[in-house]
């Protein structure tokens, strides 16, 4: 079917760029989606991968989509539906366990039994954590404004954020700056005494970062965990029903109904430029789609570095970009079970089965597991966010079995000697040998086992790196900083080229922030 | 009846005896009460063994003012300074030493049988940081402003540096705010690939830190460790004499001015009323009352120990409490029979001036630090040695030699045993074999050697511990939040209580910068006063 | 599944669970500090009110914050944490007290028991001992979280002295109000405080957790021809309005769970301006109460009656007789002088004893005067509407024999509760 040349074509149909082309569609521009595989969704993808099990392949969780967004495209009206995590449980090699309750009264009971300065400590910390992303969430929200910047819209930006940061008075704004400085184990230890309770709540720092909880930086991911109770959402965490892929089919079919089109199997080969603007795509079967605005969903590596002439880049820039890092850390095990695992710190096929489990004994722990992939090494023993979808959705699985959705930390991109398959099976093995420490009938339930290390995340997702960001979230590479100083603001120095990956501001995570804020700025553009 | 001493400035430290000093000249009846027989803190040198004069904790200067100098008339008061050529001396093991010259293009020659590209990268890597370092040393000597923001002559100073940085271009402002928040090693990676270069520009990042050179807010710690000038690395500076003759020099100033300097009286409690500082009561006993107090023992100390707690908010001790204070490193002192000889310096004294550092890379540094963070004593450490008897020849008995090495990593608290006298002699003898890897034979030329540990830290020299820096220089505890956030202006919640020790901004190091800005405060306070 | 019975309940019940929930007719469970505890035990809680007033209600008081404070600091510390002199705390008196930030910004409320010249029993509604160990730095004291291995039962009511008399070893003929004695209670080592939540007369009794369901037998069968009842909280909440007494997170929020500047209060601003002993030496908050008290508190904590004749004409105009509210409620309302708010109220409840439509409120200091006539909201058929409401005095019941000892009952005459102004309030002990 041939239509009118597209106003703009989106690289990339993960849920930034579905969320960018929802809105730029929204708002009456002709806007046609190219995906380079046969699924929509890049990493928020669900796929049937073994028969009658359907894995989030990627991503697992839903826990920062922003809800602004649910409520723009109706995303309800196409079907998602996100389903509560009830708990986190931590199981511990001792043979007790922690667990955090969505009941504020049974959390406080559970982390009473291993402290009673800590369930006090906790409330505290909750409503701290409230009053901070309040702070930051105007941040997020924002595209940021670039201070080297004199033009009066920047400056009016500015002095906004300043004024913003000032009315929060001293006291907030000295634990925030402890927040985006501090490790998270050192923030954490200012409240709490109980191991397993801060190497649960660290863990939440490290996720996707290649550095340890006692690493400077990693303390302000702890808020994000609070970000959902500002929103007027009932839970931070949710998982949404069939899976992450669902949450792009829903942005998918909201984008075609306001008329964009999607194509997939559709790689991108080149962004054409002209004289210093983009003018279409070029895909790799050698089609040529004219567009006068591109945006690019994909990381800021491949987008400037693949699918552009460095010569057309000033040369800054460029090595900005270069020396963006984005280093993967992390890997993906996808399991098939024959039925539901019981865990020995707290047998059975219980509530605490239907939230995260979390294999984050201490602190100790994940900050040895970060050694392991410091010097190019995955852990040995690994950090592991996990998931049974299939307890929350029956859908997922065949009746009485479940999947089982395993994110674990750390594997390096750059594995002393490579990836190969071999690694990748010791490293699928480590994974499993550890958690039957925790569960010890796992490996007997186990009907199909998926690994994704780094490598892989970059060969299927196109994830430069492995990285499940588009770019670590260190300090030095967030806000006006993210991807490159006085590029945060969606434009690059290619005229109508426009970023709206995680990549760009506010981010990683399942979240589409990027993508929403990136159709604002191209709607401005245009306008003028 | 007004008390017979306006200020009483608990702990003879560099710090104190430059606010001392400041506060006489300016006219105030000062006491210095100082717990030790000796003055300094831990900028002393003690002759330790009979005939050598060891600079028992800081053995080189870090940023001190010229105009202190010039302000005190140090110089009259028996104070030189060396800036040796070359600052820093780096042994390997593969025979040849890197060399770091104060001059870029020498250096750059030194650099390039290792990486050219390092070479090619030397100077352009101190011209692209040098807004950024400039900026820092100016942030360093400020007061630090209110915050959130009020209008004050301090913001107006902060506002006033940026707005400069500003207009030196576009690039240079995001620069400064992108390099501040990053790890020592992610600023490396960007310059250079040579690991003996890599690991002796990190070695400064961490020095007296509890991290790692991965650590975010190391390339902070970098930066300044480079120079403003040309010459990429910030210059060596040594006191001829030992770091003593620096205090020697500033009690003598203090003296001079007038102010009274009282050895072997330990304070027992800084005594308050409703609120106010009153003066101090010293173990013995004795009362002494003074208007002002001025604290240069470090925060917890000061506010957990000799504040009675009823003149606290507990909010503020909670605070106070949660300063990260963990020391990294021991000092070993030896008294040599020669000068070391590292291969590739030997017979040329004059290389070994300056610094001689052992880090050889990032991956060992980081190491090394991965041991601490368990707990345990690096198994190759990372060593800053000086020899301050080739630059004044008395320190040691004639054809002897003094030297001193700070080693890190070496936590006060071991996750096995404690700091005895088996672990403190398992870290010199670790320390003198580093050494002689690096220079045959030279376990044989140690007559002495003196172990100080974290423990000893604490426990003889007052640092709480074992930080010499009152307080790690961490992202979190610098600037408008050191030492606790609130409280950055040298004042303290206790009206007439001050903190002037390098708990206070900029922090450690032998600056005397803390010393002269809290004098300042105190100056102003009792101007509008009385 | 989850269909399967859970193994374990999902809250914590107290060391009298066992026998509460055989009792609790009605199944109204309750939260309280992540226990559950009876709501009501029968379906109206009426007969367990008039229990309290009128003969002897027996309430399981098990989930409050119970902390040993002992050390040869333990008063310096005490008098560090609250604003009331603890030098004039004899041994085997208790005190009432609140606690405040260095903002002196309530933190929370409780009592302190003397024990012994060097220990004490502190008691709150929430859980402190992070505060208390933080008040503790540097200080020669233990602070002892003792809130799960103590049960407290409080036997409240005319009847309660008899009651507990006739188990008693320990005479309870001179126990005075807010003092406290040790004595075997049937047998049960158990220490008896006179002290309670609803203003009446009235002990609570501190024993070891495995002895609360015996004692409760015991107490129970003592009291049966007294008319002793098992209270629940719904009782409970109408007897202590009517006694004048805050309740935390309903009439005040805790300073340090107050998430704007505007949700915490100052003793003086919940009328407890009478345990701050300013001259007493320095004590968390002193300096900014002895401002607060120069410059008068900004609000007041007082009692509010509804006008019966305005009630009751908001709803005649619809043809309905007055309804009214059949527990105490707990939502805060907005009330107002002449269409400005100045105010609101925090709880309220219809008093069966007194037949009256009353209300605790925070009002703005100059309508907070007795006598002040106001208007606070009402829903009258889903509209609102504002009846007419007079400022008065705290308590509103407040019967001789809570402080009187036997014999002197009735000595004072019967309204001579209104203690002069700033004086104790119900609960007070002002000794």
């Amino acid at each position: 079917m041939t239509r009118a040349r597209p106003d703009a074509v989106i690289v990339g149909g993960g849920h930034n760029g579905l969320v960018n082309a929802a809105y730029l569609a929204r708002a009456g521009l002709n806007v046609l989606v190219l995906e380079r595989r046969h699924v929509l969704g890049g990493a928020a993808v669900t796929e049937e991968v073994f028969p009658g099990f359907r894995y989030c392949v990627c991503s697992y969780v839903v826990s920062l989509l922003r809800p602004e967004i649910i409520r723009d495209l109706d995303l309800a009206r196409h079907g998602l539906e996100i389903l509560p995590l009830e708990s986190t449980f931590t199981p511990l090699p001792d043979g007790d366990h922690l667990v955090r309750w969505a009941d504020h009264d049974r959390t406080r009971q559970e982390i009473h039994r291993h402290s009673h300065r800590d369930a006090e400590a906790y409330d505290e910390f909750g409503r701290l954590m409230v009053q901070l992303a309040m702070a930051v969430k105007p941040v997020l929200e924002m595209a940021p404004p670039d201070p080297a910047s004199w033009r009066p819209r920047n400056l009016a930006s500015m002095a906004r954020l300043a004024g913003h940061f000032r009315g929060l008075g001293a006291e907030k704004l000295a634990a925030l700056v402890k927040l985006m400085t501090m490790s998270s184990a050192d923030f954490l230890d200012e409240w709490f005494e109980t191991e397993a309770l801060k190497a649960t709540m660290s863990a939440s720092g490290i996720i996707g970062t290649f550095l340890g909880p006692r690493s400077p930086g990693t303390a302000y991911v702890l808020l994000h965990h609070y970000m959902g109770e500002i929103d007027g959402a009932f839970r931070a965490w949710g998982f949404a029903r069939g899976g992450t892929g669902a949450v792009s089919e829903a942005i998918a079919s909201a984008a075609r109904g306001f008329g964009a089109r999607v194509r997939t199997e559709a790689p991108v080969e080149r962004i054409l430029t002209r004289g210093g603007r983009a003018v279409g795509v070029l895909l790799a079967s050698g089609e040529e789609i004219e567009a006068p605005i591109v945006v690019s969903g994909v990381d800021p590596k491949r987008t400037f570095l693949d699918l552009l002439e460095p010569e057309d880049l000033p040369r800054d820039f460029v090595d900005a970009i270069r020396r963006f890092r984005i280093r993967g850390s992390s890997g993906k095990v996808n399991l098939a079970l024959a039925g539901a695992p019981s865990f020995t710190a707290l047998p059975g096929d219980g509530a605490h089965l239907r939230g995260a489990i979390s294999i984050s004994p201490t602190v100790e722990y994940l900050e040895r597991a970060y050694d392991d992939a410091k010097y190019g090494a995955f852990s040995k023993r690994p950090y592991m966010d996990i998931v049974l979808p299939s307890m929350i959705d029956p859908g997922m699985a065949p009746p009485g079995r479940h999947v089982m959705s395993i994110f674990v930390q750390y594997a390096p991109y750059e594995l002393d000697g490579g990836w190969n398959d071999a690694r990748r099976e010791a490293f699928g093995d480590a994974v499993i040998d550890t958690l039957c420490e925790y569960a010890p009938d796992l490996s007997d339930l186990i009907l199909h086992r998926q690994v994704l290390t780094p490598a892989d995340m970059e060969e299927t997702f196109g994830l430069t790196g492995g990285n499940i960001f588009h770019g670590e979230l260190s300090l030095h590479q967030l806000f006006f900083l993210r991807p490159a100083p006085g590029w945060a603001d969606y434009r690059t120095p290619i005229a109508n080229l426009y970023l709206c990956g995680s990549g760009a501001h506010p981010g990683g995570g399942v979240c589409g922030a990027p993508g929403r804020l990136a159709a604002a700025r191209i709607l401005r553009d245009r306008r003028r | 009846m007004s008390p017979r001493h306006d200020v009483i400035v608990v702990g003879a430290g560099h710090n104190g005896l430059a606010c001392a000093a400041y506060l006489a000249r300016a006219g105030l009846r000062v006491l210095v009460v100082e717990r030790r027989e000796v003055l300094g803190g831990a900028a002393v040198t003690e002759e330790s063994v009979p005939g050598f004069r060891f600079d028992s904790c800081a053995h080189r200067t870090g940023g001190l003012q010229p105009t202190l100098i010039r302000d005190l008339g140090l110089a009259r008061h028996g104070l030189e300074l060396r800036r040796p050529d070359p600052p820093v001396f780096v042994p390997t093991r593969d025979g040849a030493p890197l060399l770091i010259w104060t001059d870029p293009a020498r250096t750059a020659g030194e650099i390039r049988r290792r990486s050219p590209a390092d070479a090619e990268r030397w100077s352009r890597f101190g011209m692209a940081a040098r807004p950024a370092v400039r900026f820092l040393a100016q942030v360093r000597r400020m007061v630090p402003p209110d915050v959130p923001m009020e209008a004050s002559r301090d913001l107006r100073a902060l506002l006033g540096l940026l707005a400069r940085l500003r207009y030196l271009g576009r690039r240079e402002l995001g620069e400064v705010l992108r390099l501040l928040p990053m790890s020592a090693a992610e600023l490396l990676d960007e310059w250079f690939e040579s690991e003996p270069l890599r690991g002796v520009l990190a070695a400064p990042a961490v020095t007296g830190f509890f991290q790692g050179p991965r650590a975010a807010g190391t390339a902070y710690h970098l930066l300044g460790s480079l120079s403003p000038g040309p010459e990429v690395l910030r210059p060596t500076e040594l006191v001829v004499g030992g770091t003593g003759r620096l205090t020697a020099a500033l009690a003598s100033a203090a003296q001079a001015s007038g102010a009274e300097i009282r050895t072997g009286a330990e304070v027992g409690q800084i005594r308050t009323a409703d609120g106010s500082a009153t003066g101090v009561a010293l173990v013995d006993g004795e009362e002494i009352a003074a208007r002002r107090v001025v604290s240069n023992a470090d925060p917890r100390r000061t506010f957990l120990q000799l504040v009675p707690p009823e003149a606290l908010d507990p909010a503020f001790v909670r605070q106070v409490g949660h300063i990260r204070m963990r020391g990294a490193g021991a000092k070993v002192n030896l008294g040599l029979a020669e000068l070391p000889r590292f291969t590739g310096a030997e017979g040329e004294p004059g290389l070994l001036a300056g610094l001689i550092r052992i880090s050889p890379g990032l991956d060992h540094l980081e190491m090394a630090y991965d041991d601490a963070k368990y707990g345990g004593i690096s198994r190759s450490p990372v060593l800053e040695a000086v020899l301050p008897s080739l630059t004044d020849s008395s320190l040691a008995p004639p054809g002897r030699h003094v030297m001193s090495v700070y080693v890190q990593y070496a936590p006060l608290d071991l996750r096995e045993g404690a700091w005895d006298g088996a672990r403190r002699d398992a870290l010199g003898d670790l320390v003198v074999r580093t050494l002689a890897e690096y220079a045959p034979g030279f376990e044989r030329s140690v007559l002495h050697r003196q172990v100080i540990s974290p423990a000893d830290l604490e426990e003889t020299y007052g640092l709480s511990g074992g930080c010499a820096a009152h307080g790690e220089m961490a992202l979190d505890q610098l600037f408008f939040m050191r030492p606790v956030p609130g409280w950055a202006r040298y004042r303290t919640p206790v009206r007439g209580l001050y903190l002037c020790g390098a708990g206070a901004h900029p922090g450690g190091g032998v600056s005397a910068i803390p010393g002269t800005n809290a004098a300042r405060a105190v100056l102003r306070d009792a101007r509008r006063e009385g | 599944m989850c269909l399967k019975r859970m193994e374990a309940p999902l809250l914590r019940g107290t060391p009298l669970h066992p026998r509460t929930s055989q009792l609790c007719q009605a199944q109204n469970w309750r939260r309280w500090a992540g226990y559950v505890v009876a709501g009501s035990y029968e379906l109206l809680h009426e007969r367990e009110y008039f229990a309290i007033r009128t003969t002897a209600a027996l309430i399981d008081v098990s989930p409050l914050y119970k902390y040993q404070v002992t050390g040869p600091d333990a008063e310096r510390f005490l008098n560090r944490l609250i604003p009331r002199d603890v030098e004039r705390c004899a041994v085997h008196q208790v005190l009432y007290t609140p606690w405040c930030d260095d903002a002196g910004k309530v933190i929370d409320d409780g009592t302190v028991a003397r024990l012994d010249p060097d220990a004490f029993r502190l008691t709150s509604g929430e859980p402190n001992l992070r505060w208390l160990q933080d008040v503790a730095a540097g200080l020669a004291v233990t602070i002892g979280d003792i809130s799960e291995s103590l049960a407290a039962l409080a036997l409240q009511g005319p009847a309660s002295r008899e009651i507990l008399q006739r188990l008693s070893d320990a005479s309870l003929a001179d126990l005075r109000f807010f003092r406290l004695t040790h004595a075997l209670v049937a047998g049960i080592p158990t220490t008896i405080t006179r002290t309670g939540y609803t203003g009446d007369l009235g002990y609570e009794l501190w024993v070891e957790p495995d002895q609360a369901i015996p004692l409760w037998d015991r107490l129970t069968d003592a009291g049966a021809g007294y008319g002793l009842l098992p209270a629940g909280m719904l009782a409970l909440d109408v007897a202590r309005i009517e006694a004048g007494l805050p309740l935390i997170d309903v009439d005040y929020i805790p300073s340090n769970k107050a998430l704007i500047e505007q949700q915490k209060s100052s003793p003086y601003e919940l009328d407890l301006g009478w345990t701050v002993r300013l001259d007493k030496g320095p004590f968390v908050g002193r300096q900014a109460l002895v401002a607060e008290e120069a410059r008068g508190p900004a609000w007041r904590f007082t009692g509010l009656e509804v006008a019966w004749d305005s009630i009751e004409g908001l709803y005649a105009e619809l043809g309905l007789p007055p309804a009214l509210p059949l527990t105490a409620w707990r939502v805060s309302v907005p009330v107002y002088s002449k269409g400005e708010q100045v105010g609101y109220a925090t709880s309220g409840c219809w008093s069966p004893i007194l037949k009256r439509y009353i209300a605790l409120a925070h009002l703005r200091s100059a309508w907070a005067e007795p006598g002040t006539e106001l208007e606070m909201e009402v829903t009258v058929e889903h509209r609102r509407r504002r009846a007419a409401v007079r400022v008065v005095r705290k308590p509103f019941f407040d019967p001789p024999r809570k402080r009187a000892l036997p014999g002197a009952e009735g000595v004072r005459g019967v309204s001579g509760s209104a203690p002069a102004s700033g004086a104790p309030s119900g609960a007070g002990d002002a000794g």
